[in-house]
């Protein structure tokens, strides 16, 4: 029975039985998350794509959010791995905090479910899940409000391993809309437990929350700086609702002073990777020379996703049988 | 007691596999770890030109449910159509049969091989499933509570220990 103390994600024995969040999780567990991952790649390559480990399993994917890309990827993860697959697109029913989400747990649950995948508009609602569900019940966080994208962040180290091997030289800045990303959250924490010994945020003061140099991390508000040497350098998505309030002028201008072009680009070490979680705004946070360009590495990252899915699926479900 | 020279029991098994693939063109497919180690030795020892298919049953395993996923697993690696092949199985130690089942239900993921043979460095007997070795460096019974563990030291030379289980 896993205990809810002060790692909600971990069984009695440490190992992973809920993905909530990458803060709090140690080293080992996320570099098994990466190795386990590395198994799944070349599955897709084979004449049958699927492996047998989950047959029989029920994953219900509850998304209260929109998400295209995360909640087909978990789906092929899901249905790579043998599991039956359940999508919930609860985004237009009543999606009511506090009872009513619990009921709708409840009632799932009374469904066989084995495993929650959670996107929730709040943040904490998947922990709220995680702590009402049934002991043999996994919930894997796929975006809670501001607060994570776990297995976004994962994906992301899984491509900068890919790419540069070793995290222990590498400076690795994340620009744009810090203040409100769960993916700038999630991949900070990936990056410091990973023992990455430069994470910079990038941004206008605005959209930088306070704090993060209590994180590790560098803070800079002019773009060329921050991403001068980097070896990776990971664009976030500027929501076009940012643009209605006081934040930022314009998406011109944003553009103008953070959009990331070939010219910029120069400004990184050479053979820099350029990351995107997606849906990307071209134009907006990256030109389009640079997305579709030989230093990006956006694509791989929506495979690699599959694999680091797969992997989380598969060791959350390890877990519960080993004590 | 029991005679175990690893070595011995390897140059015995080797000369049964050469008889086995003589004249047939034969790829071979080793079970991590054990069984990549002897499919490499029998790739030099035969001549085959083929690289040998590693095989990570760790996905594949029966038992996923009461001992979870293996910390170890690494990925499969087959670099050649199995769609219409001879293929030889290569492992150290046959006991239930259940790795050689989950080994075959993965090699059928990769395609439909025309036949499929089985070659053990040592079978211990105790089989709870339908199947047999084609090929058997020695047959030895050991008691259940043991398990013959496989090694191989730093010039690649081979050994095998009798060890008691752990729980």
């Amino acid at each position: 029975m896993p205990e809810f103390g002060r790692h909600p994600q971990l069984n009695r024995n440490g190992e992973l039985h809920h993905l909530l969040s990458i803060e709090g999780l140690p080293r080992p567990i996320l570099e098994r998350i990466l190795s386990t991952a590395d198994s799944f790649i070349n599955i897709a390559e084979r004449e049958v794509k699927s492996v047998p480990l989950l047959r029989g399993r029920s994953v219900f994917n509850l998304f209260f959010e929109n998400s295209t890309r995360t909640r087909t990827t978990f789906e092929i993860a899901a249905r790579r791995l043998s599991a039956d697959v359940f999508n919930l697109d609860i985004t237009r029913s009543s999606t009511a905090k506090g009872e009513s989400l619990l009921d709708t747990i409840n009632n799932l649950t009374a469904m066989q479910a084995d495993m929650f995948v959670v996107r929730h508009a709040s943040s904490g609602a998947p922990y709220l899940i995680a702590r009402h569900v049934a002991p043999q019940v996994h919930v894997i966080n796929a975006g809670d409000g501001r607060h994570a994208h776990p297995t976004q962040g994962l994906l992301d180290m899984y491509t900068i391993r890919h790419y540069k091997r070793d995290f222990s030289q590498l400076t690795v800045a994340i620009v744009g809309d810090i203040l409100h990303s769960r993916v700038a959250r999630s991949a900070i924490h990936a990056l410091t437990t990973l023992g990455v010994p430069e994470v910079r945020a990038v941004g206008p003061l605005t959209l930088l929350p306070s704090g993060l140099e209590q994180l590790g991390v560098r803070v800079f508000t002019r773009f060329e700086d921050g991403i001068r040497g980097a070896d990776v350098i990971i664009m976030l998505r500027l929501q076009n609702e940012r643009m209605k309030g006081s934040l930022l002028p314009s998406a011109q201008e944003y553009f103008r002073n953070y959009g990331l072009t070939p010219e910029k680009l120069q400004l990184a070490r050479a053979g820099a990777i350029v990351m995107h979680p997606g849906p990307m705004n071209r134009g907006v946070e990256i030109d389009s020379h640079v997305a579709d360009g030989t230093q990006s590495v956006i694509l791989p990252q929506v495979t690699f996703g599959i694999a680091v899915r797969m992997a989380v699926l598969a060791l959350v479900s390890s877990s519960q049988r080993m004590h | 007691m029991i005679d175990l020279d690893a070595e011995a029991i390897y140059r015995r098994f080797a000369a049964r596999v050469r008889e086995h693939v003589a004249g047939r063109d034969v790829r071979l497919v080793g079970v991590r770890t054990g069984g990549v180690w002897l499919a490499e030795r029998l790739k030099d020892a035969l001549e085959v030109r083929h690289p040998v298919g590693v095989l990570d049953i760790s996905f594949y395993r029966d038992d996923f449910d009461r001992q979870g996923l293996s910390p170890t697993v690494r990925p499969s690696q087959i670099e050649f159509d199995v769609d219409d092949q001879n293929l030889l199985l290569v492992d150290d130690v046959l006991y239930t049969g259940r790795t050689v089942r989950a080994a075959m239900n993965e090699l059928f993921d990769y395609g439909r091989p025309a036949r499929i043979d089985l070659a053990v460095l040592i079978d211990r007997g105790g089989r709870e499933l339908p199947i047999e070795a084609t090929v058997v460096g020695a047959t030895v019974e050991v008691p259940r509570e043991i398990s013959v563990v496989l090694s191989r030291d730093q010039d690649g030379r081979l050994h095998l220990t009798l060890e008691q289980r752990s729980a």
